[in-house]
């Protein structure tokens, strides 16, 4: 069985004012029936490859296969079996109903008129946008618009659906439902696959079956949320708070993985990974050195922003 | 693709289409505007010929002639250029090009479709033009007279044309971004000067009349003015008077083919383009 995403020395530049590689060299594989996730932060490539496999831009170089298809020659053949939702996406016609606009992308997918009604009714319940169904597109807020581009990526039953930061943007209690909506999606339909993109790194160990970790158009690592967050190895994990100083100068201290600093009340909540426990000593010697003091230190389980962090150096913000 | 799922592409990128252009306001607005837009369009001409002319009983011909050739134009403002329009405003406005983009549909088919909703509304702009004229401007005309099968025949083939035209600018606008109504603007002035729409293309330079006559629009109005107009006369003024009816349909139908043919291979290798260059999803100008 071809596996659903096949992706192979894959490179995309984008021409204009000096030459931009987006994504450099990408080799990856996503097997059919599991809810795959692409972390990275702004600018990765994350994107780039998205709109490579949905056939909205072509590669460079190298060769991306979707569902045993080539995005170049066989795009057409691709088509009827995906879709795509970007986070943020507030598209559609202003002048059509939430219901009409819904309606309209299934039939472009030719699904039965019968079957797109029923299903409409079901995803708008979903989401819970049933009260708005037969308000025109305009007239609703920006997170309705939202709900209703997640509902047309889903309305078509696509066998594959790519979703690039579906929960950006939405308030706390929506990420939620669509999390779990997403997660149900792939477990009660067989073989369905799904390419998620997020910065969120709760997103990515809550949902996901496998997360790949990509930065500046490379793929960096490939696993299990859980092997990931292993190989930061226990113990090397801080969360140090302290009174407000200048941090960047602890990035080139000697055992020093990856750090991330981000004021908070007054104070400054530093994260960081360390090859060891060791180094500790170092990075309270530099912050008192530095004329700060240490409000509090802790010793964390890794997390998948340890993992990151370990990986690239430097956290996703 | 099956020839069904092209009609459905065809139906309900029509059904879009005219959503979009009926309901952007309220019905009595939308035909208040529908009535006084192609009346003030045709009453800047009429003016600019009475000035010249004082009056237009004297030359019933000439007067049918310009009168004709602007109120049929309204289709090539309305057509060619709303189709390329299209891909402007799904790409930037709606932002939903993208979705139809990566769908199974022909992106093709779906601007034929839209281009329905068009041709109609410039239908309703044509009518309400020529009634004017002929019941407060006394251009001639009588309904027993009209040579009705060159009329239709006229017609599809012309609307054929223009909308060919249309999608091979549409596919230049996928290239673009909000310079595609310039070219809108630039490729409308030419067809404008070229092909006889107000005045014979006699009156160009040789070089003029050589491009005037490769484009189907020429023979479209022509056409359409020599099947409408009761009288005779209004062939001697086009330039193209040592041609028969059946020639110039021969003309226009070549042309139209050729155009059309011209046309999906522009539309092709500027979507491959697009596509190679990422230009499928970009905002520029919202």
């Amino acid at each position: 069985m071809a596996p659903a995403i096949e992706v192979r020395s894959l490179s995309r530049v984008f021409s204009g004012r000096g030459n931009t590689l987006a994504l450099d060299n990408v080799d990856l594989t996503v097997e059919e029936g599991e809810l795959f996730g692409l972390l990275g932060p702004n600018g990765a490539g994350k994107t780039t490859l998205i709109k490579i496999l949905c056939t909205l831009l072509l590669p460079s170089s190298g060769t991306a296969s979707v569902l045993g298809h080539d995005v170049d020659a066989d795009a057409k053949q691709i088509r009827k079996r995906i879709n795509m939702v970007s986070g943020g996406e507030i598209s559609g016609y202003g002048l059509l109903t939430i219901r009409e606009n819904l309606w309209m992308f299934t039939q472009f997918y030719g699904v039965p008129g019968k079957v797109a009604r029923e299903r409409i009714d079901s995803l708008l319940e979903a989401f819970g946008l049933q009260d708005k169904a037969d308000a025109k597109l305009r007239t609703v807020s920006t997170g309705q618009r939202q709900k209703m581009n997640i509902i047309r990526g889903f309305a078509t039953d696509p066998e594959l659906i790519f979703l690039d930061e579906p929960t950006l943007g939405l308030d706390v209690s929506t990420s939620i439902a669509i999390r779990n909506y997403l997660r149900e999606w792939v477990r009660e339909r067989s073989g369905r696959t799904m390419l998620l993109t997020t910065h969120y790194m709760r997103e990515a160990e809550e949902l996901c079956d496998r997360v790949a970790i990509i930065d500046r158009g490379r793929i960096v690592a490939v696993d299990t949320p859980a092997g990931l967050k292993r190989r930061v190895g226990s113990g090397s994990s801080f969360l140090i708070e302290t009174t407000p100083f200048d941090p960047e100068p602890m990035r080139s201290l000697p055992g020093m993985r990856g750090m991330t600093a981000r004021p908070a009340d007054g104070h400054m909540n530093i994260r960081m990974v360390l090859d060891d426990e060791s180094v500790i000593a170092d990075v309270i010697s530099s912050i008192v050195s530095s004329g700060a003091r240490v409000i509090g230190l802790s010793k964390n389980e890794p997390t998948l922003e340890d993992a990151f962090m370990h990986l690239v150096g430097r956290g996703l913000e | 693709m099956a020839v069904k799922d092209h009609l459905r592409t065809l139906r309900l990128a029509a059904w879009l289409g005219w959503q979009i252009e009926s309901n952007w306001a309220r019905p009595l607005i939308f035909l208040t505007y529908s009535f006084i837009r192609p009346i003030a369009a045709t009453l800047i001409l009429v003016i600019m010929y009475l000035i010249v002319k004082q009056d237009v009983a004297s030359e019933p011909a000439l007067f049918s002639y310009v009168y004709l050739g602007a109120t049929f134009y309204m289709f090539v403002s309305s057509v060619v250029f709303g189709i390329t329009y299209v891909i402007h405003a799904d790409r930037e406005h709606y932002q939903t090009l993208r979705n139809i983009y990566i769908s199974p549909i022909s992106l093709y088919v779906y601007l034929i479709g839209r281009a329905t909703g068009k041709v109609l509304l410039a239908a309703l702009a044509v009518i309400i033009s020529l009634t004017f004229g002929i019941l407060v401007l006394g251009l001639p005309f009588d309904l027993l007279l009209v040579d009705w099968p060159l009329f239709l025949l006229t017609m599809v083939l012309g609307l054929a044309c223009l909308i060919a035209l249309g999608l091979a600018l549409a596919g230049i606008s996928l290239l673009t971004a909000k310079h595609s109504t310039s070219i809108n603007e630039g490729v409308g002035g030419l067809v404008y000067l070229l092909c006889g729409a107000v005045f014979p293309i006699t009156v160009l330079p040789a070089w003029g009349q050589a491009i005037g006559l490769t484009i189907p629009v020429t023979y479209w109005l022509e056409l359409v003015r020599r099947s409408l107009y009761p009288g005779e006369g209004i062939e001697l003024l086009g330039g193209l008077q040592d041609f028969t009816d059946g020639t110039i349909l021969l003309f226009l139908l070549v042309s139209t083919v050729a155009f059309a043919a011209l046309s999906l291979v522009l539309f092709r290798s500027a979507d491959r383009v697009a596509r190679q260059r990422g230009k499928l999803d970009m905002i520029t100008t919202y």
